[in-house]
């Protein structure tokens, strides 16, 4: 009940008239914002967490791998092999634009464009372990990278959908039954002022008649006159 | 064009160097921090970390998430899997959905 001051003037009540029609288009389109998002966020968060412990497990193997092929070759051997990598990763970013939140695209492309050409050493001073795990590493990569447009995805729009959440709330809980409120106020005011000044002429037409005429008087003549005739 | 970065301890994170991906090893916090800051204004999309660092950078991963570039995820390292990476996707279900309805019942 307790709000800001409005004018209960004609030219208020139109503009609040106007504002509350804004509120409440705005309200609806907010909301099915949201629920498109949501919709689109639960698909993405359930690829997220599927890839997520696919990948996790994955790296597992591969840390391994590493660890195994590490064990089998000299610190000095291992870092020779890995320290001049014949494989380069680029990204392309793209964005998707789903409901208004910009989401990250990648395309990979990779220097050679061989995708087992990974190998950047010679096989005369490595494991063959060595091989297997870089070949492990490279088997996850699209998957890594899969796993990085939808997690950042998936942050963004979580970002976005609270954001529009507390946008639909104030304009539902705030911002349309204040303005609702006020209008009724300004509406019963107005009727108020008019009853009055209604009132007040009729008061005043009243008087006039009673100026020109002369009512009261006769009347009170009329009953003098009354008076006497009866005696 | 942009590059993949790879930061963490070194025995977790050399392997990625044989596919491309260019590998950061660090394991002091302070330098982490200023290497991350430098990484995400540079030309990097996307940018692993091992978990066990980015329990240390919490704030700046936090800050960077709500840029759109660069993409910041967690890796589990050699030392295992803390389950930090998965609690982040719980995070921002809780964050959109205000409970968590994806891995509440499994």
């Amino acid at each position: 009940m307790a709000q800001a001051h409005v004018n209960p003037t004609r030219m208020e009540l139109t503009k609040l008239k106007n504002k509350l029609k804004t509120a409440i288009r705005g309200h609806k389109l907010l909301k099915d914002k949201r629920d498109e998002l949501m919709r689109q966020f639960l698909i993405l968060v359930r690829e997220n967490k599927a890839l997520r412990e696919k990948v996790e497990n994955e790296i597992k193997n591969c840390n391994k791998n590493f660890v195994l092929a590490g064990a089998g070759m000299s610190t000095e051997a291992l870092n020779v092999a890995l320290m001049a990598p014949k494989q380069e990763v680029y990204l392309e970013t793209g964005t998707k634009n789903v409901m208004s939140v910009e989401i990250p695209v990648f395309e990979y492309k990779t220097r050679t464009s061989d995708n087992n050409d990974i190998y950047s050493y010679g096989l005369a001073f490595t494991s063959s372990d060595l091989d297997g795990a870089v070949k492990s590493i490279a088997d996850i990569l699209p998957d890594m990278l899969r796993l990085a447009e939808c997690e950042k995805s998936c942050q963004l729009m979580a970002k976005e959908i609270e954001k529009t959440r507390r946008r639909v709330n104030a304009l539902e809980h705030v911002m349309i039954p204040q303005t609702q409120e006020s209008i009724k106020f300004i509406t019963m005011k107005l009727d108020e002022n008019e009853r009055s000044s209604q009132v007040r002429l009729m008061k005043v037409k009243d008087m006039m008649l009673e100026e020109a005429h002369h009512y009261s008087e006769k009347d009170s003549a009329g009953a003098v006159k009354v008076e006497v005739e009866a005696l | 064009m942009y590059k993949i970065a790879v930061m963490g301890d070194r025995d977790s994170i050399y392997g990625f160097a044989a596919v491309g991906l260019e590998p950061f090893p660090i394991t002091n916090e302070d330098e982490a921090r200023a290497k991350l800051r430098e990484l995400a204004d540079g030309n990097y999309a996307v940018i692993y970390i091992t978990e066990a660092l980015a329990a240390k950078l919490e704030k700046e991963i936090e800050y960077f998430s709500e840029r759109r570039l660069p993409a910041i995820i967690l890796i589990p390292g050699v030392s295992g899997n803390t389950g930090k990476g998965l609690q982040a996707v719980k995070r921002s279900v809780e964050q959109a959905v205000g409970s968590d309805i994806i891995f509440g019942n499994d």
